[in-house]
């Protein structure tokens, strides 16, 4: 009786806790997870398909990298109450606030565009035409964001978040060699030497990990959840959590590649998705499902990360929290970006492929840029108080900032001049 | 046509609340900015070095 006595308060706190969490949790893990988009579900695939188990341990590296960078904007949203697009101008001025914004718009579009190939070719594979996956798509988005609740949309959103996680039953299906994944994959190594084609997979990974509107989305999530500063210790764990969960889910995509389609070059999550098919069915279905979802996800966050940035730039109402006639220009961006990027999709020859090969250079100009706002901006203490980074903080988050910046640019080079590397 | 109006009237109000960076300009913002400024142009020049590339060839 004792004993129970003694575990039941401990209990009833933890309990307590996690039913906080559960009001707190939302901007980190919606960002991280829909991180894991279509374009980044083909860096998984295909990285496994090259190079088995061997680059499990690098993705794991990725964990404080995503970490470090997005907790930032969980403190500056919590603390200035304006989001990345307002920061930046009002910190730096019309100049790279203009430049921000267009750049964010143009790399926000084009990714939409990637984002809808992923759709329309993972529902090709269950014989849907992309016409009927567009407006399904565009419907689907609508009803969850005109609901008029920001609560709303985020627990939809994680309910999404939670079908990504379709990859781990997926990599079990496929029967791995545990040991091999422990030992191939935990100890770092570089399979086959260190070249060209395995720096191009490795920026391309980290390219996948940390986005431009990664930043403008989650900073303006926090302030449209209207979180406080007191809740900055549950947003860096809900940013933690996600981050985990976003290396995770791409490992065991890794995994399931890597066992069942070794050596083989793959170009697109749905080829993958395909050639998974023909050696079990379940698989490659829960590989197109998971496609979908990703693009999906991809698709929600990064229309409004665009919307949130006009509408604080502009001076139009852009909250969830309001109603399509209260917050009419915010609703008329965010279907704009994605009605256009939709049809784009639709439209016989399109140049995809030089499409998905642009939004990685053009993400690569704005990248930078954005990392070196964030720090110069975290830096600056009359607005952030106490809140300001700490050198600790400024190290790690400098050297991780200027990692970043050294790769995804060899990353862009690397994509304008292929050969560069070889 | 006030709707252009409007818009063009907007923008210069937008410019106008923004002229003066708020952050203090000490001698770390000016080199990173100057830094920036000269990575961007750089890249810019790549892309456009890479377009002409295209172009010429075919």
């Amino acid at each position: 009786m004792n004993f129970f006595a003694r575990l039941y308060y401990p209990l009833r706190k933890a309990w307590k806790a996690v039913g906080l969490y559960l009001v707190i949790a939302g901007p980190g893990i919606v960002v991280m997870v829909a991180d894991n988009d279509a374009g980044g579900i083909t860096t998984y695939a295909a990285t496994g398909a090259k190079y088995g188990y061997h680059l499990i341990w690098f993705l794991l590296i990725l964990i404080p990298v995503a970490y470090y960078v997005q907790e930032m904007t969980v403190r500056l949203g919590a603390v200035t109450k304006r989001g990345h697009a307002e920061a930046i101008f009002d910190g730096f001025g019309a100049f790279w606030g203009w430049f921000s914004l267009l750049d964010l718009m143009i790399v926000d579009w084009l990714t939409l565009v990637t984002e809808f190939v992923g759709m329309t070719a993972a529902l090709a594979i269950f014989g849907v035409p992309p016409w009927i996956t567009v407006a399904a798509v565009i419907v689907l988005m609508a009803v969850i964001v005109l609901n008029g609740r920001y609560w709303t949309f985020e627990k939809l959103a994680l309910l999404f978040c939670a079908l990504n996680l379709v990859y781990i039953p997926g990599a079990f299906l496929v029967h791995p060699s545990v040991r091999d994944v422990l030992h191939q994959g935990l100890i770092p190594n570089f399979a086959g030497g260190f070249n060209g084609q395995l720096f191009f997979f490795l920026m391309a990974n980290i390219g996948t990990t940390i986005a431009p509107w990664m930043l403008f989305f989650q900073q303006s999530a926090v302030v449209d959840k209207g979180m406080l500063e007191k809740d900055i210790p549950w947003g860096r764990f809900d940013t933690l959590l996600g981050s985990i969960v976003t290396v995770v889910v791409a490992v065991f995509i890794v995994i399931v590649t890597g066992t069942v389609l070794p050596g083989i070059d793959i170009d697109s999550a749905a080829q993958a998705a395909l050639e998974l098919m023909k050696t079990d069915r379940y698989v490659g279905t829960f590989l197109a499902i998971g496609l979908f979802d990703a693009g999906l996800l991809g698709a929600i966050c990064i229309s409004l990360a665009s919307s949130w940035a006009f509408g604080e730039i502009f001076g139009w109402a852009h909250s969830l929290n309001t109603k399509i006639r209260q917050a009419p220009w915010f609703y008329a961006t965010y279907f704009l970006m994605l009605i256009t990027s939709g049809l784009v999709v639709l439209i016989p020859q399109a140049p995809l492929v030089l499409i998905t090969l642009f939004v990685q250079v053009i993400a690569v100009t704005l990248l930078p840029a954005a990392l070196v706002f964030l720090i110069l901006l975290l830096n600056d203490r009359t607005t952030m108080g106490e809140r300001c980074n700490t050198p600790g903080q400024n190290l790690i988050g400098g050297f991780i900032v200027a990692s970043i910046i050294i790769l995804s640019t060899l990353y862009g080079i690397s994509v304008l001049f292929p050969n560069l590397f070889q | 046509m006030s709707t252009l109006r409007n818009l063009f009237g907007k923008f210069a109000a937008i410019n106008s609340r923004y002229r003066e960076p708020r952050i203090e300009m000490s001698g770390a913002v000016r080199l990173s900015l100057l830094v920036l400024r000269v990575y961007l142009l750089a890249l810019v020049a790549l892309m456009v070095y890479k377009f002409v590339l295209i172009v010429t060839r075919g």
